[in-house]
């Protein structure tokens, strides 16, 4: 982490074609709190959902979501999960290449006291807005994050995936 | 080693040469509490600067009433314990959503917590941004992300609020209506500049 610097850009992908998953490795656990912030294309027409998992773990998650799409709210919930889901109602976007931006926050990510809680925030325009709480039973420091799509290459052309780590005084 | 300043074309023996100090950080930690073992019946941000344009807490916390109690963490400004707040809130319990208010009250919501009988389960998390805190033209507005979800059960919700004080915000305590943080808890304060 540079010197000074408390809200840093770890790394950036950026795609130039279109693919199931996007992963984070190696991070480094100099930080209080992740952020990752999607420009998410999807390359269907398909509800676009977002799988998350940690350090290569298919076990252990769970999480509540709630989603508005102009004219009702709903809530959902996943329990004993392979994955925390994220931006799962959104909604449908009316053509291709339809964009969602998500921010998704994970709180106090390299404790290894407790459990890992993630807060993340979706919104497409053209579909909905959504709010999600996410565990993962786990004490391990979250050292790598594997983002996959429910529908095989949703992540469309020109998607673009950033972390980013806070640190804390 | 005398530097030259490209803009004006003096010389100093300061990098500054002549140019007042800039700070390039927009975001910036300012202070963070952890609490401790024994835990902690609030948690309070004192003497915040008015140097930025917002705040914004990022808050991990679980209460010690035990397995299924659920609280919410709210925040006070300025050590104003009168009904001079209000909220509104959106929330989803994993099988409908619901919305409520409370208009006249002494505090504005910040994080849900549903604890667990799991030692490690049942911090919840939260995301609360104080906007322009330090203007003394107008109310202060909040908002806030926050949830906690235990494999089975949990929250997410969305909240706003408004403290009814035209004075800059110096300080924030952080409570349970009826009771403490557990060890582990964290706090973290940012400011977060303008251009």
């Amino acid at each position: 982490m540079a010197a000074g610097t408390t809200y840093e850009r770890i790394a950036t992908t950026t795609l130039s074609s279109n693919t199931s998953s996007v992963s984070f490795t190696s991070i480094s656990g100099s930080y209080t709190d992740l952020v990752l912030v999607f420009a998410y294309k999807s390359n269907t027409t398909n509800y676009p959902t977002l799988k998350l998992t940690f350090n290569g773990s298919s076990t252990g998650y769970s999480g509540t979501q709630l989603s508005g799409n102009g004219s009702s709210a709903a809530s959902y919930r996943n329990t004993s999960a392979g994955f925390i889901s994220i931006a799962r109602a959104v909604g449908t976007p009316s053509t291709v290449g339809g964009t969602a931006t998500i921010i998704v926050n994970l709180i106090d990510y390299s404790n290894t006291t407790t459990y890992k809680t993630v807060l993340a925030r979706a919104s497409a325009a053209e579909t909905g807005t959504e709010i999600d709480v996410g565990l993962w039973q786990s004490t391990s420091a979250i050292n790598q994050i594997d983002i996959t799509t429910a529908t095989t290459n949703d992540f469309a052309s020109g998607s673009v995936i950033t972390l980013y780590g806070i640190a804390s005084a | 080693m005398a530097i030259r300043s490209l803009k004006t074309g003096s010389f100093s023996r300061s990098l500054l040469v002549g140019n007042s100090f800039y700070d390039p950080y927009a975001y910036k930690s300012i202070a963070t509490v952890s609490v401790g073992s024994g835990g902690s019946s609030s948690v309070e941000f004192t003497s915040i600067p008015s140097t930025y344009t917002h705040l914004q807490v990022r808050g991990f916390h679980k209460n010690s009433a035990g397995a299924g109690s659920e609280y919410v963490a709210v925040a006070q400004f300025n050590g104003d314990t009168a009904a001079n707040y209000s909220y509104h809130y959106l929330r989803g319990n994993g099988s409908s959503a619901s919305s409520g208010a409370s208009l006249t009250d002494a505090y504005v919501l910040a994080g849900y917590q549903n604890s667990s009988a799991t030692s490690q389960m049942g911090f919840g998390g939260f995301v609360l941004d104080i906007l322009d805190y330090t203007n003394t033209n107008k109310y202060k507005t909040v908002r806030s992300i926050a949830g906690a979800d235990v494999n089975g059960s949990g929250i997410i919700d969305f909240y706003s609020g408004t403290w009814r004080s035209t004075s800059a915000i110096t300080s924030i305590k952080f409570y349970y209506t009826a009771s403490n943080f557990v060890q582990y808890s964290r706090f973290a304060l940012y400011g977060i500049r303008s251009a």
